[in-house]
């Protein structure tokens, strides 16, 4: 059995499966709850100054769905806790005796002033918690008031309230991104700068579900009006393994600790967050959707890769697929790929025809002697992967790098030698 | 020869069913899909290009266009994609052998042998504009032009509402009380319940531009030169009105009919507590008709149902499908068995005698194996054909009991076309005569619109 175990920044964990801030970790009767099911650890809903904030009492969240009803995307306006900084770190400390061996991470947005994390920082610490994390992503209502992604979006800002914190404890801290921002790189610089022991990303997306088609209201809405909220699930994933894996490659903080979220459902994504640098992974959408017990599938799934794989340990896995990110610039323009239709898995939908067709590069047949038949033209395939992405069979068409020979679309021999935009006789600012 | 209303039914014993049981067993055997499921069916179609469900449908219908619009939601615009191409979307929907027509073909079979239950789709977008009447078509500007369509089944109503939405007006002339042909009268019961039959008419009618004259026979009433002379076109859509015979000693006895005057009844019935059943059925044939015939009768309550074919499972007219439907209803299906006498006490079939065939040199024959086999209630199945004695039928150039047409439906005599089953369409189908009715219309309106 592969080690689950997990060491982030010197917090031991069982596994590296954490419950984001959210309503899973709102109070103390959701943590033991997510404790008895066996998540590794929990970030605690964020809390912020008194008097607490209020939530509106119209919804809070909704969904984009597959036809069959299957949560693709969420998306909330919900504040940060809405309890009363003592009922919060009563229940945190009383947590935190019950189950000494799990994670309890305290969440924390609060204004801009020193004075505030002076005091209510070493509050926190004394409860019992292993360390915090800076919520400067929540994109909605707390934004407005001058915190949480309003904080965010400015390194400055970053930098000088992570210093607070880091004036005000000795333990680890994470800050908390947000996506909404056109380059994170620069953001978790200034964390680092104001010496942040790790990042964790991605906080949720701006957002609106769509519009009521009778009453030409936004939806969700409060009695007619509506605000945009944060976008999270399933749907994001892409966007947050882009933003975990810039700040891993990135030379300045490419040795920061990450702890991935957004949009984890699976044991698969898990991985993938993690093989992009994170060392934890926080889950919030997926626990809202099924219930603490997907966990079981998250680890089993998890020790099950490992153990295939013969890798022993979470730890060797992390940061495994960071080298293979790079700029386009450094591309091989030279490696030539064609599509390959299986004839045997074809069940003749003809998608691949009408999609290359139609967009792409007229590379598929669509008959063979006056039946359906649909086969590459090796003539005209520029290996663009539009074709395997439409085909609804599993594997049927791959792609299938050329070695040896000559391209037939262009006439040129393959050759095996990298060569890239960067010395490309095209790209007028090419080093020679 | 041809049928009329009101058929004699012989006497046999009544049906020992309760009324809730019977009402059960006529119940609609496939039914609809509710808002809920249909999202997820909808969602199966990969919207394949060129596809091939629209390729095997007779009336070509856009299939995965229909099927994406269900998947928005918007079932409005599905019905009329499905209408635009076949005005009996919804009796289609029930009554097709989908099994070999576009679900045959859906390529979901290749890997999963599940196809998208294409007809139970379109039936829920057709079904949703059904019921609440709201007319999708509208009538072209008035031609002046006046069409006689003989027969209301599915070619003659297909034929009236394209005719009179491309502007002409049309008189439909119906031997019967009530228009829909076999959909009214043949279909059987538990595919087209709640009387969908007529209201699929009324809908096509509720377009305006066609009227129905009832207990109107060509023949009888009307003469084909008549009909020439008042019209500026005559679509024959008369179907099948004679039934074919056995041919063989006391075919005429006592217990012995033709399975569509039976079913006719049936479907007339108010009250199938009223109808009589035998305790011994034995049905001659091995088309849908005979499979009608052969689960109506058990699920009237029959004790024992046998169909008599000629030929192995292969050469059935009806589909496996069909064929293995009627087998879970209980009933025997004897392959390679001929019956070769009738023997009767009183006058009435109380006993067949049948003889075993097989192929010899690609010819069917007895084998001299006979046995015989109790029967007090005998149905002949053995096909419908073409009443050519009907004047005007008559002097048309037919082939094997059909009317002759060419790619257009045009018969040999000027000015008339035909289509449905009374021509040879390669199907006898609802969805071949409604394609039949389409060609014939567009053709008819182009070629008197000049
Ligand atoms: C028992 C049975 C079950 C069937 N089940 C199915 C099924 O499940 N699915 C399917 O697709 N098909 C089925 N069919 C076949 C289908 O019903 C026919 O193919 C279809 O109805 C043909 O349409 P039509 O308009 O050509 O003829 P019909 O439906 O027969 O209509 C002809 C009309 O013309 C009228 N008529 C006849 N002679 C005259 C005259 N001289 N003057 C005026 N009017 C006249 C008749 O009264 C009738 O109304 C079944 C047929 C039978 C017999
Ligand atoms: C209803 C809701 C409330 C949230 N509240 C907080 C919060 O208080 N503090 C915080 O840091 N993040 C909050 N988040 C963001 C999540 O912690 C997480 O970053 C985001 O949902 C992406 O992960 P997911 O795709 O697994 O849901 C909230 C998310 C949701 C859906
Ligand atoms: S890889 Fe692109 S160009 Fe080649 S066949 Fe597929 S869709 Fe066409």
């Amino acid at each position: 059995m592969a080690d689950l175990t997990t060491n982030f920044l010197g917090i031991q964990s069982p596994n590296p499966f954490w419950l984001a801030s959210a309503p899973p970790t709102d109070k103390a009767y959701n943590v033991e709850r997510a404790f008895e099911a066996g998540w590794g650890g929990v970030v605690w809903k964020t809390l912020g100054v008194n008097p607490p904030v209020v939530n509106v009492n119209g919804p809070r969240y909704s969904s984009k769905l597959s036809n069959e009803r299957r949560v693709i995307g969420f998306n909330n306006i919900e504040l940060i806790s809405d309890r009363s900084f003592e009922t919060n770190i009563r229940e945190i400390e009383q947590v935190k005796k019950n189950w000494p061996d799990r994670v309890i991470i305290g969440s924390a947005m609060f204004p801009m002033e020193e004075k505030y994390w002076l005091e209510l920082i070493p509050e926190m610490e004394k409860a019992g918690v292993d360390g915090f994390e800076l919520n400067f992503g929540c994109p909605h209502g707390m934004s407005e008031r001058g915190m949480g992604s309003a904080v965010g979006q400015v390194p400055e800002y970053v930098r000088l309230c992570t210093e607070f914190c880091k004036k005000a404890t000795s333990l680890p801290v994470i800050v908390k991104l947000t996506p909404n921002v056109t380059n994170v790189v620069p953001i978790a610089e200034a964390a680092l700068e104001g010496k942040a022991d790790a990042v964790s990303l991605i906080n949720t997306i701006n957002s609106i579900m769509g519009v009521d088609l009778d009453t030409f209201n936004m939806y969700p809405n409060t009695g007619g009006m509506g605000s945009h909220g944060g976008y999270c699930g399933e749907a994001v994933k892409p966007i947050a393994l882009n933003m975990v894996a810039e700040i891993a490659r990135n030379k300045k903080t490419s040795g920061l600790p990450i702890s991935g979220i957004g949009g984890i459902s699976s044991w698969k994504d898990a991985v993938e967050f993690i093989t992009l640098g994170s060392t934890t992974v926080q889950v919030c959408t997926a626990a809202m959707v099924y219930g603490f017990r997907i966990v079981d599938e998250l680890k089993s799934g998890l020790s099950g890769f490992l153990d295939e794989k013969g890798i022993a340990s979470v730890n060797d896995l992390v940061g495994r697929a960071v080298p293979s990110v790079t700029d386009w610039k450094n591309l091989n323009l030279n490696h030539i790929d064609k599509a390959v239709i299986d004839q045997d898995a074809c069940i003749k939908c003809g998608r691949c025809h009408i999609a290359c067709e139609d967009t792409s590069h007229q590379a598929i047949t669509k008959e063979k002697d006056g039946v359906r038949f649909f086969e590459v033209i090796e003539e005209e395939c520029v290996g663009c992967n539009l074709c395997v992405s439409v085909c609804p069979v599993e594997n049927c068409i791959t792609m299938v790098a050329q070695t040896e020979g000559v391209d037939l679309r262009t006439g040129k021999p393959i050759v095996n030698t990298h060569s890239d935009w960067t010395t490309h006789p095209n790209n007028p600012a090419k080093v020679s | 020869m041809r049928t009329n209303d009101n058929v004699v039914i012989h006497p046999q014993s009544d049906s020992t069913l309760s009324a809730k049981q019977l009402e059960d067993n006529f119940a609609d055997i496939h039914p609809p899909l509710t808002d809920t499921t249909v999202g997820i069916e909808a969602d199966r179609c990969y919207y394949c290009y060129d596809a091939p469900c629209t390729a095997a449908c007779p009336t070509s219908i856009d299939i995965p266009l229909f099927i994406r619009q269900i998947y928005t939601k918007d079932t409005s615009g599905a019905a009329k994609t499905i209408l635009d191409s076949n005005i009996m979307g919804g009796m289609c929907a029930r009554v097709c052998p989908t099994e070999n027509l576009c679900e045959g073909d859906c390529v979901r079979n290749t890997h999963e042998d599940k196809p998208v239950a294409i007809g139970l789709l379109q039936r829920y977008a057709t079904d949703s504009v059904q019921s609440t009447g709201k007319q999708l078509f509208e009538r072209q500007a008035d031609t002046g032009k006046k069409i006689a369509v003989v027969g209301a089944g599915p070619a003659g109503m297909a034929c009236a509402h394209q005719l009179s939405m491309l502007g002409n007006s049309v008189t439909v002339f119906e031997d019967k009380n009530k228009a829909g042909g076999l959909n009214e009268y043949g279909i059987a019961a538990y595919k087209t319940v709640d009387d969908f039959a007529q209201k699929e008419i009324q809908y096509i009618m509720d377009l305006g531009g066609i009227e129905i004259k009832t207990g109107m026979a060509l023949g009888r009433d009307l003469t084909l030169g008549n009909l020439q002379k008042d019209f500026d076109a005559v679509f024959l859509a008369v179907g099948l009105a004679g039934v074919r015979a056995l041919d063989l000693e006391n075919e005429c006895a006592d217990g012995i009919q033709d399975a569509v005057d039976y079913i006719s009844v049936l479907r007339q019935s108010d009250d199938l507590k009223n109808l009589s059943v035998g305790d011994n059925v034995v049905v001659i044939g091995g088309g849908m008709t005979a499979i009608d015939i052969a689960v109506q009768s058990k699920r009237l309550g029959a004790k024992r149902v046998a169909i008599i074919y000629r030929r192995g499972p292969d050469e059935m007219g009806a589909s496996d499908v069909e064929r293995k439907f009627a087998q879970t209803n209980g009933v025997d299906i004897h392959f390679w068995s001929k019956i070769s006498q009738i023997v009767t006490n009183n006058n009435a079939v109380s006993e067949i005698v049948i003889e075993e065939t097989k192929l010899a040199e690609g010819e069917l024959k007895g084998t001299g194996k006979m046995h015989t086999m109790q029967t007090d209630s005998l149905f002949k199945a053995v096909g419908q054909l073409l009443d050519n004695e009907v004047d005007g039928i008559n002097q048309l150039q037919c082939d094997r009991a059909k009317i002759v047409v060419d790619i257009n439906r045009r018969t040999s005599s000027e000015g008339v076309w035909a289509g449905g089953d009374c021509i040879d369409n390669g199907y006898d189908l609802v969805v071949a005569a409604v394609e039949d009715g389409k060609i014939a219309a567009r053709d008819i309106h182009q070629s008197i619109n000049g």
